[in-house]
């Protein structure tokens, strides 16, 4: 909200909001707009001016500041603010609505509640208001999530959670402490970041691969390094100690690429005609995982490197094709 | 915009909600200050030009500037905004909801739809209600980084035409589509466009990110029929069918297949699982990874399946099958 072509909708919702909070910190105000103090005395400092048709002192807006507090004395005729646009309502609306229909939040209801009320606010959204219409926009997040209420009343609570937590990647089932941070939705999936007494650190946990989770003893503060991570880059984050390892795909492996987050993609049959080969570089803690994935591709890919996790899907297909024997 | 801009805009705005009678344009023009004809070089055209221009920004903002007669008696077209159509009006949400709505104005994590969601709380807040702080460590997150995505949802907004070159999984090759679009839905979070193949003569599902190049709207607005009924979920979930039609009892060794074990259903006896999926070649599939640590029970059709599997991979990492 800093470009100028916002500043109009700002300024006809800055009047009615200081209506409604009168006496209300200027850093606080500028909060609530996206703005610094020195933006808002600006907005103020042009609002001042403006006003009914006259010009004279009770036509214009007018405004009370006191220490680093503002009031406004005269709205003229900005009491309320603008219906919602479009946009604000169907980014709302359809956000109201994919959470509504997640099992498990305690928010379920007044979201429903909430939605019926916000069809009065917009502008005319036929596609919104029908009900028979098709919604332009939807969300469907993950909606398989019994573990969901258990995370989140520990969260709130303050408990530690007892988890069996499957890591497909090692094939095991690791019972852990967790004292929950927070839970967030990432990609429509579900985690939850909490500080992790086996790790000694703070971990994410997919709810779905929460074999079981059971609320424990109220958790003790969190550790100082117990920050919560930026997951605005995403979620996978390589790390210098990690394999890199490179693959080559046959084109119906090429979904690989698309699945897992690698580093490089190269085409190998550039000209040619039809699907082509990919080579691609991806970075992994964890080499068994790659042995399971070429196993599952099947000789639609193959590991070109490292040497060691070559020599590993050799054997363990070996192994394989052994205990079918006479199957 | 210039500061002169935003103060005349302003000025407009309040003058046409403060009357409530039509105000002709040249009312218009004495009673708000910046329109001074005699302030421009060319008199009257610039004032007309700069009064239509302020007028439709407005409309764009979502003010209703209505048009009407000035008078009874002639055609002189004049301008007002009612203030009821212009407010939002009280919603009497509840804390809960208000907290609630707090919670999905944050789904958003990409500024095409959190702009909007942010402002439109300002505006609830601005009406006097204020969310509780939003639950703490509650985050649903949902992103749209796909350089698609901003124009399929205009699209169907518009219910204009699209057309985009699509990469099938598996083809290196692209085909050029052309689509009356539906609407877009994020599912498993990824994100899908839902609408009519116009040379498949079909109904047909893209994913955003396999859409390539430029992303392009044409013809008019208005062309697009949305069929009554359609459902954009159950559309994107038969594109990705997952209807069981096989099933196969597979033996784990002690101790190992927990990702099977979690979401299989149990065997009859301890450490067998009760694996069911669309086709056999999809069973083998979530199977083969675990080498010789899994074996099927009177399977033989999953046991030929990941015998194919595992000479594939043997010979592709140089091993003799």
């Amino acid at each position: 909200m800093t470009g100028t072509a916002d500043r109009l909708p700002r300024l006809l919702a800055l009047v009615p909001y200081l209506r409604t909070h009168q006496g209300a910190e200027l850093t606080e105000v500028a909060t609530v707009f996206g703005i610094n103090v020195r933006q808002l005395r600006d907005d103020l400092n042009l609002l001042w001016v403006c006003g009914l048709p006259g010009g004279g002192p009770g036509d214009l807006l007018d405004f009370a500041f006191e220490g680093e507090t503002v009031s406004v004395i005269e709205t003229q005729t900005l009491d309320r603010p603008l219906k919602l646009t479009a946009d604000e309502a169907l980014a709302l609306r359809v956000a109201a609505r994919a959470l509504a229909d997640v099992p498990g939040l305690a928010e379920r209801e007044a979201l429903e509640s909430a939605q019926a009320k916000l069809a009065m606010a917009s502008a005319d959204l036929p596609e919104l208001s029908d009900p028979g219409a098709t919604v332009p926009l939807q969300v469907a997040l993950e909606p398989e999530s019994e573990v969901l209420s258990t995370v989140r009343a520990a969260l709130e609570s303050g408990h530690t959670l007892a988890l069996r937590y499957l890591v497909p990647s090692r094939d095991e089932v690791t019972a852990r402490v967790v004292t929950p941070m927070r839970l967030v939705s990432v990609d429509g999936r579900w985690y939850l970041e909490g500080w992790c007494q086996l790790a000694d650190g703070v971990r994410l946990f997919r709810l779905d691969r929460m074999v079981e989770a059971v609320a424990g003893a109220a958790a003790e503060p969190l550790p100082s390094e117990a920050v919560p991570r930026d997951l605005a880059e995403g979620l996978f984050r390589p790390r210098d100690e990690d394999l890199t390892v490179v693959l080559e795909l046959e084109p119906a492996a090429r979904w690989v690429a698309d699945y897992y987050p690698v580093e490089q993609a190269t085409e190998l049959d550039p000209a040619g005609e039809g699907p082509g080969r990919l080579r691609v570089e991806l970075r992994t803690p964890d080499p068994a995982w790659v042995v399971r994935l070429a196993l599952r591709l099947g000789g639609q890919g193959r590991v070109v490197a490292p040497p060691e996790v070559v020599a590993a899907v050799r054997q363990q297909a070996q192994k394989g094709l052994e205990a079918l024997r006479g199957l | 915009m210039s500061r002169k801009k935003l103060e005349r805009q302003l000025n407009l705005a309040m003058c046409l909600m403060a009357t409530t009678r039509f105000l002709s344009v040249d009312e218009i023009a004495d009673l708000v200050p910046g329109y001074a004809r005699e302030a421009s070089p060319d008199g009257e055209g610039a004032f007309r030009r700069m009064f239509e221009r302020d007028k439709a920004e407005l409309r764009e903002l979502g003010i209703p500037v209505q048009t009407g007669g000035v008078t009874g008696w002639d055609d002189e077209v004049g301008y007002r905004i009612e203030r009821r159509d212009y407010a939002l009006p009280d919603l009497h949400l509840t804390p809960e909801e208000a907290a609630a709505l707090g919670l999905a104005a944050r789904l958003w994590s990409s500024a095409t739809l959190a702009e909007p969601s942010a402002s439109a709380m300002r505006k609830l807040r601005a009406a006097g209600v204020d969310p509780l702080p939003p639950p703490a460590g509650l985050e649903p997150r949902v992103a749209a980084t796909e350089a698609a995505f901003e124009p399929c949802l205009a699209a169907v907004r518009e219910k204009r035409a699209l057309h985009f070159d699509y990469r099938r999984p598996g083809q290196a090759k692209v085909t050029s589509r052309s689509v009356h679009p539906w609407g877009v839905i994020s599912w498993r979070g990824r994100w899908y466009l839902v609408g009519y193949d116009l040379v498949r003569e079909e109904s047909r599902v893209f994913r955003l990110s396999r859409m390539e190049g430029r992303v392009r709207a044409t013809g008019p607005s208005g062309v697009v029929t949305v069929p009554p009924g359609v459902d954009l979920r159950a559309a994107v979930q038969e594109a990705d069918p997952g209807e069981p039609m096989a099933s196969a009892l597979v033996r784990l060794r002690p101790g190992s297949g927990w990702a099977l074990r979690h979401s299989a259903a149990p065997g009859p006896h301890a450490d067998t699982v009760l694996i069911t999926d669309r086709d056999m070649g999809r069973i083998a599939d979530r199977v083969v990874e675990l080498g010789a640590e899994a074996t099927p029970v009177d399977a033989p059709e999953l046991a030929e399946e990941l015998r194919k599997r595992l000479r594939g991979a043997l010979q592709a990492h140089g091993g003799e099958a």
